[in-house]
């Protein structure tokens, strides 16, 4: 019979991404609801190293995937071994961190498995020993509760930002263990030839801690700057409305929306933003919502904890220069 | 380059969504049913494709018989040809089931590149793509922005964006390739090209004709179960930050910020 709780670990040129800790924390939880065991699989190249700081999120053992074709990630190399792994041990649940990467592995590999799989789920719970998982559809209009029939691992993943991060323990060590698979050089058909890295340094809306938006009230591109100096004041990343981006204003990967980012930031601050419906559904799940407009009907404001009705353009260069106080 | 472009009908993105008494699904009344905005993406870059190796190509939708409407505008925008997957036993057909009868309908056909939106903007899922990609055998590309094909039309780079970078990817074809926004802007269907569409062969399919047992279709072939649908969890009514100036205002947003939010 399945037992026990996996997660996927995520790295990127060695280093162990964020993600990472927040799905090995839900997983904790839910393999102490069940009372079992949680295993992390952390595949890379030269990355035994990293092993060890799982376990003080929870692991009670690591599985290792060391090869140097496992440096970055590739659909083929990834979906091949985690499957191997999974059905020579037989977990009972399966999670994995919805960011693009997660996504792609996730998908292909419930295919490949055959089972059933929830997406970007926000609330993960253990009812009757199944998985019941929570999460947004029709980007975020409404919510789904759905579980699992005959089909395991019951696998699911989880919203970037949403999981709390579990305190971590350095007196918990995890079991290290190299893990036995094969890998055919014939079955990666595809090659990651070059990695263009942006720049800027920002951390990407669907993982950013504050966003701060602008949509059509901004009235053209050259005004972003007054959002670009309070983010980078408050260590945020700019986003942007349909509308801004498609006047050409903002590059599509600002969107956030039913049709851009979905984001769950703990500081989502909406800058000439009026709330259109698909906007809203892209950023409901922000921890704290600020609204900025000079229309007070807006209905940007029924989702705002903090609603201020005046013109941006007065408002956000004096709180940009009011934070730096309490900075 | 023969290319398959698949295609789903969502409610327009200015829906209001509204659970049914069933507590299981939505009320469909009055929903303007629309191409999904993803899939136009892929219809787009087909016809684009089309234009520089020539070919045919294929649209494929799945549902009632309503998406007719979507594959006639694909058809009108400049696609060749569509089929229809419809089967009253298809519906409630959960994301693995859904690429198994797209499989079966798509492996029979000639093709080098197939098409599909990166995600449903209903049940955001996103798992149809690779799912279809796993039942041909085939490698995908997931979330792609921007696709060059190599002169010999034999292989493709596909540029993922992914956290603070965005991958180039090579892979000879067939493959699949996930559309997302940025990948192009979807041409309008001209009066002429909606004229002959109209002429255009589209075929209609059920599950029986593909070969496969409805049983393994609908709400009874789900891996993954509804329990229940519920509208948004409330938000607590948030305050109107008090002020006399924007300056005022500013100050006292600042504040509620740093002592009550505690953000900074």
């Amino acid at each position: 019979m399945a037992q026990g709780v996996w997660t996927i670990a995520e790295q990127r040129d060695g280093e162990i991404r964020k993600i990472t800790y927040e799905v090995a924390s839900e997983g904790r939880r839910l393999a102490d609801a069940l009372g079992q065991d949680l295993t992390v699989v952390l595949l890379g190249a030269d990355i035994k190293d990293k092993a060890t700081e799982l376990g003080h999120y929870g692991a009670d053992k690591v599985l290792v995937a060391d090869d140097p074709r496992l440096g970055t990630y590739t659909t083929d190399a990834y979906v091949g071994i985690v499957s191997q792994l999974v059905k020579a041990d037989d977990p009972a649940i399966l999670l994995i961190g919805a960011s693009t990467q997660g996504k792609d592995l996730s998908a292909r590999l419930s295919a490949s498995l055959g089972v059933g799989m929830a997406q970007d789920c926000t609330v993960l719970s253990v009812e009757d020993g199944n998985l019941v998982a929570t999460r947004p559809i029709y980007a975020g209009k409404a919510y789904a509760r759905v579980t699992f029939e005959d089909s395991w691992p019951q696998m699911a993943t989880t919203r970037p930002n949403v999981m709390s991060i579990t305190e971590p323990d350095t007196s918990r060590s995890a079991e290290v263990v190299d893990a036995s698979f094969s890998l055919d050089d014939s079955s990666l058909k595809t090659k990651v030839v070059d990695a263009v890295k942006d720049e800027s340094g920002k951390v990407d809306l669907t993982e950013a801690d504050k966003i701060v938006s602008g949509g059509r009230g901004m009235k053209g591109p050259e005004n972003y700057k007054i959002l670009e100096d309070l983010a980078d004041l408050i260590g945020a990343t700019v986003g942007a409305s349909r509308s801004a981006v498609d006047a050409g204003w903002r590059p599509h990967s600002d969107q956030v929306g039913q049709t851009g980012k979905v984001v769950s930031p703990n500081l989502y601050v909406a800058c000439g933003i009026s709330g259109a419906i698909q906007h809203l559904a892209g950023m409901s799940t922000s921890k704290v919502i600020v609204a900025i407009n000079k229309d007070e009907e807006a209905p940007i404001f029924q989702k705002a904890d903090f609603g201020v009705v005046a013109d941006l353009f007065d408002v956000v260069p004096a709180l940009t220069e009011e934070v730096k106080k309490y900075l | 380059m023969n290319i398959v472009v698949c295609l789903k009908q969502v409610p327009d993105t200015e829906t209001l969504i509204k659970i049914a008494p069933d507590g299981k699904s939505i009320v469909q009344d009055d929903i303007k049913w629309v191409m999904n905005p993803y899939d136009e993406f892929g219809v787009e870059e087909a016809l684009k494709l089309k234009g520089k190796f020539g070919g045919e190509v294929t649209v494929v939708g799945l549902g009632p018989r309503r998406v007719t409407e979507s594959i006639r505008t694909a058809l009108a925008m400049g696609a060749d040809k569509g089929i229809l997957i419809s089967d009253d036993a298809l519906e409630n057909s959960d994301s693995l089931a859904t690429a198994k009868a797209l499989a079966a309908a798509i492996k029979d056909l000639e093709y080098d590149l197939i098409f599909t939106g990166q995600r449903g903007v209903d049940d955001d899922m996103g798992v149809v793509g690779a799912s279809l990609a796993e039942f041909l055998d085939i490698p995908q590309f997931s979330l792609i922005v921007k696709v060059e094909a190599a002169e010999d039309g034999k292989s493709i780079k596909a540029h993922r964006p992914v956290e603070g970078q965005v991958l180039i990817i090579e892979s000879s074809l067939p493959a699949l390739v996930t559309a997302q926004k940025g990948l192009n802007e979807p041409r309008y269907a001209s009066l002429p090209g909606i004229m002959k569409a109209k002429k255009k062969p589209l075929e209609e399919k059920t599950l029986a004709d593909l070969g496969l047992d409805p049983a393994e279709f609908g709400e009874g072939g789900r891996k993954v179960k509804i329990l229940e649908l519920t509208p948004p969890p409330e938000r607590v009514e948030g305050k109107i930050v008090e002020g006399e100036t924007p300056q005022d205002k500013a100050v006292e947003l600042a504040r509620l910020l740093h002592e009550e939010a505690k953000i900074f």
